[in-house]
């Protein structure tokens, strides 16, 4: 019975993984790359040197205080792009508070005026340790801080939020977000 | 709950039943045979395919030769991407030189993709080549999804034919599904995908110079960010569709470049359920009664929806730790607010809590946050539905044979009840029958508790434990339970790539795809064998709510008394002490 199924079973394999394994990833790969290919090479961003600094779609680690601060990251180092990975501390677990703890000191300590209760993403770890947004109330959270330490108007700052901020799809779906990495650079453009 | 939240499940919920018509009919004309367009197109191609793989389309075979190819080619499966891992080091597309990989965690993983689990005890991008992410990976994650279409289609004709030996041509129905229903999708989706972000290159690693240099742990400057890239969309496409959920990358996809955008969540995630909902409208297509269909899904929903709207609740609560810290977790219209550990600022609560419960229904195990983060009761929830057996959905195939198993269950005690011989669909459920249901009901159990008991019994299984207390059993507990529900999705801080847990798992996800599989065509190839009794005054009616409800309730009374015990030592505790510290 199962002899004669052999044959059929080693063939049926070899076709299928030419089909499912070689063809249908590089037709996939042909259409991308001809029609989306900024997309499909990981929306790098370059400098006006033409060296890559980064992808608008993978956080980098921001803790000078003239930059917006991100969220927190589990990978080693952090915001390896390598690696990704979240922090999987559970809800009962005291190294989150620890974690939470420290976060809070480091905003506290460049930035000791602001009495404002912190965020919840802007001292939690993301999911991918690479999440390159900040919710709109964790960039608000920072906005006097970046004023002050870059001497520029807060009117100026909200404008660039704007610019760099997503909204829902279709208004309902998602949240709305804020892009860490596209808002420092806007910054660092007007004014070093 | 927020209207938001409110409203991204009642979107979701729309547009997913929306689409069950539509593509239950088509997938129902594919396994019929009948025109519908595709398989016109490629009809010429299909043939040739058998004519060169010696496949005999006419030949229909008994449920034993049906059941002896699909295991042939399945462990033909295991044997070459384990040897594929093993080798991958000698293989070209290997831009990043990744070494071989271990022969236990190759061995996990083999069985792992092989019966459409796709739990992943190695990191993605820091461990597989492309040519193995292709080649092995993304292949089965083809093939063990038609596997599990063809055995629902092999199941179907044995309601539908009358003394009938034979229940078609498992290399028909494999290649059907592949070619037809699988392939179309996937290109679909992974095109979609790309114009929301995700890579689809061969090319190897980006190198950014930092826009702000700062210092590992170490003290040492790091001023460069190596960005893995690769075919990314391609796989990922197969990977929602195909209830399989195993990422290009570690983070799966709640890794930004796998789930770029609300939109590509949104697509994802619908395709976690699509195909799964659909077969529901394909059975009742081909059992000839419509209705038998929709109940089956409605059976479905009665468990889901609840699901959905109490894991949002939870996750929207603060967590009572963090507020005495004074950080701010209410929901505002800047920020989601609730229990953002381990979840990406672009999905929030919402998207993110109603993936999870999607993703446990389904058997899929691809995640958007990290389930080992949830607050205790949430992360319950996913462990909990996939405990139910992976018949609220299910995986595509596996989900609805699942539950056509508890519903034989189902009419064998309504029968006893009203005092009827049972019978569904017009053939009479007999001894036979509910001793092989049981069987299918009963096997995951025994593959998630006993492991669990092993495992913190020995040190090999608790050295593994990130989180101390009851939450360390909970990722122990959720382990197995994945393994044995065919899903994927962990509480990640598990360290699970070890020998213990590799080989364990392993065995989980073997038997319990295989071990119920095979039962559910011999169900298959002695309901072929019966005559087909007329609906008379005494037939017990299988459309109705009333019959509905009864099925949704023996779902859930042998799933959740089973697992209560369980259940208590690990997320109930911590909730209470949680909540109560």
């Amino acid at each position: 019975m199962w002899r004669e199924q052999i044959r059929p079973a080693l063939m049926i394999f070899i076709v299928l993984t030419v089909i499912t394994g070689v063809i249908y990833p590089l037709v996939v790969t042909g259409v991308s790359q001809v029609f989306f290919h900024k997309q499909a090479n990981g929306s790098l961003v370059y400098s006006s040197e033409g060296i890559v600094i980064g992808s608008t779609l993978i956080g980098q680690n921001f803790d000078d205080p003239k930059y917006f601060w991100g969220r927190l990251s589990a990978t080693t180092p952090v915001y390896n792009a390598a690696a990704s990975s979240g922090s999987n501390l559970g809800p009962s677990n005291p190294a989150l508070v620890d974690a939470v703890k420290v976060r809070i000191a480091a905003l506290k300590a460049v930035d000791a005026g602001n009495q404002a209760p912190v965020p919840v993403d802007l001292v939690t770890a993301s999911a991918s340790g690479l999440d390159p947004h900040l919710s709109l109330a964790g960039v608000y959270y920072q906005l006097a801080r970046i004023a002050r330490v870059r001497n520029m108007s807060e009117v100026i700052i909200r404008q660039v939020i704007d610019q760099n901020t997503s909204g829902r799809f279709l208004g309902l779906v998602g949240e709305p977000v804020v892009n860490v990495l596209k808002v420092n650079l806007a910054l660092d453009r007007l004014k070093i | 709950m927020n209207w938001n939240n409110g409203i991204q499940i009642l979107i979701y919920l729309v547009v997913l039943v929306l689409a069950v018509k539509p593509l239950g009919i088509f997938m129902a004309y594919i396994y019929e045979g009948r025109p519908a367009g595709l398989n016109v197109w490629f009809g010429p191609f299909e043939r040739w395919i058998y004519r060169v793989c010696g496949v005999k389309v006419e030949a229909g075979m008994t449920w034993k030769e049906y059941a002896v190819a699909l295991m042939i080619f399945n462990v033909l499966g295991i044997v070459v991407v384990y040897a594929i891992q093993r080798l991958q080091v000698f293989l070209p597309l290997n831009p990043m030189g990744m070494a071989a990989v271990t022969p236990d965690s190759s061995f996990n993983t083999a069985v792992s993709f092989a019966s459409n689990t796709n739990w992943q005890g190695y990191g993605g991008e820091s461990t597989m080549s492309y040519l193995t992410q292709m080649l092995a990976l993304t292949v089965q994650n083809f093939v063990s999804a038609a596997t599990g279409m063809a055995v629902l289609v092999a199941l179907i004709r044995g309601f539908v034919q009358k003394q009938t030996k034979t229940l078609g041509n498992f290399w028909v129905d494999l290649v059907r599904s592949t070619l037809y229903i699988l392939i179309p999708l996937s290109l679909v989706l992974a095109v979609a995908l790309v114009t929301q972000g995700t890579p689809q290159t061969f090319n190897s690693s980006a190198t950014a110079t930092l826009v702000q240099p700062m210092k590992d742990s170490a003290g040492k400057p790091v001023t460069e960010q190596v960005i893995a890239l690769g075919p990314v969309a391609s796989q990922l496409a197969i990977k929602q569709l195909g209830t399989n959920g195993g990422g290009f990358f570690n983070a799966n996809s709640a890794h930004p470049y796998e789930n770029p955008t609300p939109l590509s969540n949104f697509l994802e995630m619908l395709s976690i359920l699509l195909i799964p909902a659909a077969l529901c409208y394909t059975f009742g297509f081909m059992v000839r009664d419509r209705r038998q269909g929709w109940a089956l899904l409605a059976a479905m929903l009665v468990i889901f929806i609840p699901c959905l709207l109490w894991s949002v609740q939870i996750e929207q609560q603060a967590n009572p730790l963090l507020a005495r810290l004074g950080v701010d977790q209410s929901a505002t219209q800047f920020q989601p607010g609730g229990n953002m550990e381990g979840k990406e600022a672009r999905f929030g609560i919402a998207s993110s809590s109603i993936w999870s419960v999607a993703t446990a229904s389904a058997s899929n195990g691809s995640v958007n946050s990290m389930h080992d983060s949830f607050m205790p009761l949430g992360g319950m929830l996913p462990m909990w539905l996939i405990e139910l057996g992976e018949v609220i959905f299910g995986g595509v195939g596996s989900g609805l044979y699942g539950l056509i198993a508890f519903v034989i269950v189902a009419v064998f005690i309504a029968g006893l009840m009203i005092g009827r011989t049972p019978e569904y669909l017009g053939k009479k459920i007999e001894a036979y029958e509910m001793k092989m249901a049981s069987l299918v009901a009963l096997i995951p159990h025994v593959f998630i508790l006993l492991p669990t008991a092993l495992a913190v019994l020995i040190p090999a299984g608790k050295t593994g434990i990130l989180n101390p207390g009851a939450h360390g059993f909970s990722e122990i507990l959720y382990a197995f339970t994945s393994a044995a529900g065919n899903n994927g999705s962990a509480f990640a801080g598990l360290s699970a790539n070890t020998p213990f847990y590799n080989i364990a798992l392993g065995l989980g996800m073997f038997f319990c795809r295989f071990w119920l599989i095979i039962p559910m065509l011999a169900i298959a190839g002695s309901l072929s064998s019966k005559k087909i009794v007329p609906v008379s005054a005494g037939t017990l009616p299988t459309h109705t709510p009333l019959f509905v409800f009864f099925l949704a309730m023996v779902v859930l009374i042998v799933g959740a008394l089973t697992f209560f015990p369980a259940l208590a030592l690990g997320p109930i505790v911590e909730h209470l002490m949680l909540n109560g510290a």
